[in-house]
């Protein structure tokens, strides 16, 4: 009877994932090892670090990320960054605050509990800026793409010529990996664009890798605590349903019927 | 509720209860004689009641943080995942409970039609069971456009234009369901007052549910009716108690395993953009549980024609009882109906599966042949089947199978029993 | 049923009753919890303030984790009328100088310590502040004097960066 609870997980399972897959386009996703996926998957903090310095010098100038706040570099389960380092990586840059006692709107340097300081105003500014195209919020974006970090990781390296035939508009770039294959985003990584301190080679593949990671924190930034609760957590019912078990049995024994 | 005498043991419960009979009630509910034959899918009952609470209480606690304004509820959503204290714990746990119910739902609707639980003299167990069911897809519509994402915006877009398609009136009728002329902050007020307010609506259902289940009693795998309490029959407490927490518990490992290794994969990712009137996502689907329907919509050509369809599909069930008509009750010893059943089970598979592809080429078709199949098994076959189908000897009593006596002779009496 | 298994069955309903315990309040705490401040909440534990332009014998109210926050630049007679108290005349008693770090500047919440209203400035019998709620008199240290009060407007945990600057909290 235990097949009841089998089949049904793996019917829904079968549903959710055909039509998932079928939403991502036919070509197959660029495949690295996430550190963050399986029951015990973690985040690697120096990858996060890296990742948070990728998305700084390169992503931040068009792509906002404004549900993060500056306290959560250091918070558990994140790059980890210390307390004094993410206050200095606050101050660093200049926040709107206001307004003060004359009405005016005035800046000063950030502090922990300031959110991600935007590169744009509003939509319609970030949209001029970009020949139309609104660079998409980053704080959720691996959640909010199918193919998940596979596909971030996949568009993030699969620039390249378009094919005889294809011609592209200015400013739209070709991307193997990306839906309908036409991006307004020219390619943003190239070896070396971000000089890694600690000896990592700043290559094209592990800038991606790294700054993917780093989003898959911002989208999910408890991940680490749901697998250690998860893991907890069923461990708890196994044992809990192995004790009712046997007591089901006994107190089904007092009668002939089986159970 | 008036089968047995109960007398409180302590001087203060028989005042208090001489006052108002909860202890009687309680011990109405734990002495209550239950076939002792229910087999496992008999334990979905308790898994669902378990559901309502669980949606019941992470939705209070949700509501708590969330804000029910066009420009803050994503935002609030966030906020809910990232700085309350457990919050994403227990929006994991509603937004898969949400699943998690419409799974256990489904394995006790087909449960009853197996066992034919929605016959005489259940009826009306059976049509408020329909009724919870309306009411689980419209709480589950409204709970899913509260996070304003993309997939809540435009599948509120899709599901209140079917309203549109009622004649003359259709129109006025969406913009009073959106209070505006589009999908707007008005419609999400709304949609979240009576999101609060449906589970409530079900909760008491459930109640009027389980009253009606107690006047006749369980139906159990053998579909006769038991005498109780007899042989046949166990006491709910302890027996059924630790059955259903037993299954329950199973239940929960898989529940689990949703909310804290993949809490993602039965939602879409469009839902983590944003809502944005202005762009529609390549591919709108609904959640997974209204995947079949969606189908059989898509399915017929007509834009009225295709609501009323699948109005219908939902609706046909509450005249079930009445489209049978055969007199027993399991597909135990149905031996064709119990093949149709089989065949009515992977048709709603099939739809649901249709329903999660693009209507176009062999995938309409085949939704169009399904479509069809899931109203001709309602409409003609069931009602043919019982006049035509030779049935399996039926026992006398569930004890009976068992100790092995005869049969043929059981079945006729049961037959004259039944007349 | 012999003694035996009987024992065996008795510790398996106690087992399986105690482990369900566990678990049940296992999930009541995070459903408590989820009320507690939230992390954003917490976060915005200090408030920077600039009290230059506060004149000599004016007080200015800021919000800090939205509750005011009377700071009072106080006038020489002000200081010395709160420092001449003597300790038995009070309720709480407690040293202005334990309550003022820089005499000049009195930093204290401005809630009432009887049921929360923010009380007036420059009013009641003390030269202090005066609570329209319920009648209670503050001294101009903020200190109880008459009323319902129990006890001294509080002192939140605050220091000066600069001449200029305090940081709260």
């Amino acid at each position: 009877m235990k097949n009841i609870f089998k089949i049904s997980y793996l019917t829904i399972l079968l549903l959710a994932t055909t039509h998932q897959v079928k939403a991502e386009e036919k070509v197959e996703l660029l495949k690295t090892d996430w550190s963050f996926k399986g029951l015990f998957g973690t985040f690697d903090r120096g990858s996060l670090q890296r990742g948070y310095q990728v998305y700084t010098e390169v992503c931040a100038s068009c792509h906002s990320m404004k549900y993060l706040s500056y306290r959560n570099l250091s918070e558990k389960g994140g790059p980890e960054f210390s307390i004094e380092q993410a206050k200095a990586i606050a101050a660093s840059f200049e926040v709107t605050d206001g307004p003060n006692e004359d009405g005016e709107m005035f800046q000063r340097p950030g502090k922990l509990s300031d959110k991600f300081v935007m590169p744009y105003g509003n939509v319609k500014e970030a949209q001029a800026a970009n020949g139309g195209a609104y660079p998409p919020d980053m704080s959720v974006l691996a959640k909010a793409r199918s193919g998940g970090v596979d596909y971030i990781y996949s568009v993030l390296l699969g620039y390249e010529d378009p094919p005889s035939g294809v011609t592209l508009d200015d400013g739209v770039y070709y991307n193997k990996y990306m839906y309908g294959n036409n991006i307004k985003m020219s390619q943003p990584l190239y070896d070396g664009s971000v000089e890694y301190s600690g000896g990592t080679e700043a290559t094209k593949e592990q800038m991606a890798k790294d700054v993917t990671t780093f989003l898959m924190w911002t989208a999910e930034p408890h991940l680490e605590a749901r697998h250690k609760m998860g893991f907890k957590a069923i461990l708890y019912l196994i044992i809990l349903t192995i004790l009712v078990y046997f007591s089901m049995k006994k107190i089904w024994s007092r009668i002939e019927s089986e159970v | 509720m008036s089968d047995h005498e109960y007398v409180p043991k302590s001087k203060f419960g028989k005042w208090f209860n001489d006052r108002l009979p909860l202890l009687s009630l309680g011990n109405h509910l734990a002495d209550y004689p239950t076939p002792k034959n229910l087999n496992y899918w008999w334990t979905f009952g308790g898994i669902l009641t378990f559901c309502l609470i669980i949606q019941i209480v992470t939705g209070l606690t949700l509501a708590m943080h969330y804000i029910a304004h066009a420009d803050f509820a994503f935002e609030s959503v966030e906020h809910i995942m990232r700085d309350v204290n457990y919050g994403w714990l227990i929006r994991y746990i509603h937004s898969n409970g949400a699943s998690m119910f419409f799974l256990a739902v489904y394995i006790h609707i087909f449960r009853s039609l197996f066992y034919g639980s929605y016959k005489s003299p259940r009826e009306i167990i059976w049509i408020i069971g329909i009724i919870i069911y309306l009411l689980m897809m419209a709480a589950a519509f409204m709970g899913y456009v509260l996070p304003w994402g993309q997939m809540s915006f435009w599948g509120a877009t899709v599901i209140t234009n079917l309203f549109s398609a009622i004649p003359f009136v259709g129109e006025g009728i969406v913009q009073w369901l959106w209070g505006g002329y589009s999908v707007g902050n008005p419609t999400l007020t709304r949609f979240f007052t009576l999101h609060y307010l449906i589970p409530f609506l079900i909760l008491g259902l459930v109640a009027l549910h389980i009253w009606a289940l107690h006047v006749p009693g369980n139906n159990n795998p053998i579909g006769i009716d038991v005498k109780k309490p007899s042989r046949d029959t166990v006491p709910f407490h302890p027996y059924i108690v630790i059955k259903d927490g037993f299954a329950l518990l199973m239940f929960m490992i898989v529940f689990a395993f949703f909310v804290f290794y993949s809490p993602n994969i039965l939602g879409h990712a469009d839902n983590y953009i944003e809502a944005n009137p202005m762009v529609t996502p390549a591919h709108i689907v609904p959640e997974w549980y209204l995947l079949p329907f969606y189908a059989i919509l898509r399915s017929i050509p007509d834009k009225l024609m295709g609501v009323v369809a699948m109005l219908s599909a939902i609706l046909i069930l509450a005249a079930l009882p009445w489209l049978d008509t055969s007199k027993i009750r399991s597909a135990v010893f149905r031996p064709l109906y119990k093949q149709f059943y089989w065949i009515l089970v992977a048709d709603v598979i099939i739809l649901g599966y249709v329903g999660a592809m693009p209507a176009e080429g062999l995938y309409l078709l085949i939704a169009r042949v399904t479509t069809a199949y899931y109203f001709i098994h309602f409409l003609m076959i069931l009602p043919i089947l019982g006049f035509k189908e030779k049935t399996l000897p039926v026992p006398l009593s569930i004890t009976e199978p068992v100790l092995g006596s005869h049969p043929n002779q059981s079945t006729v009496k049961k037959k004259e029993n039944l007349n | 049923m012999s003694e035996k298994k009987t024992e065996r069955r008795e510790f398996l309903f106690t087992a399986s009753y105690a482990v369900g315990a566990v678990g049940v309040g296992a999930v009541i705490w995070p459903l408590v919890d989820q009320m507690n401040p939230d992390a954003s909440v917490k976060a915005l534990a200090s408030t920077e303030v600039d009290v230059s332009s506060v004149e000599l014998g004016k007080a200015i109210t800021v919000l800090w984790r939205g509750k005011p926050v009377f700071i009072k630049r106080r006038t020489p007679e002000e200081i010395v009328e709160a420092r001449a108290v003597k300790m038995e005349d009070l309720k709480d008693p407690q040293k202005d100088e334990d309550r003022a770090k820089d005499p000049e500047w009195l930093v204290m919440l401005g809630v009432c310590t009887h049921l929360g209203c923010v009380p007036l400035n420059d009013k009641g019998d003390y030269n202090g502040w005066f609570c329209p709620c319920h009648g209670s008199h503050y001294d101009t240290s903020g200190r109880i004097r008459k009323g319902p009060a129990p006890t001294n407007m509080e002192i939140p945990k605050y220091e000066f960066v600069n001449s200029n600057t305090i940081i709260i909290g």
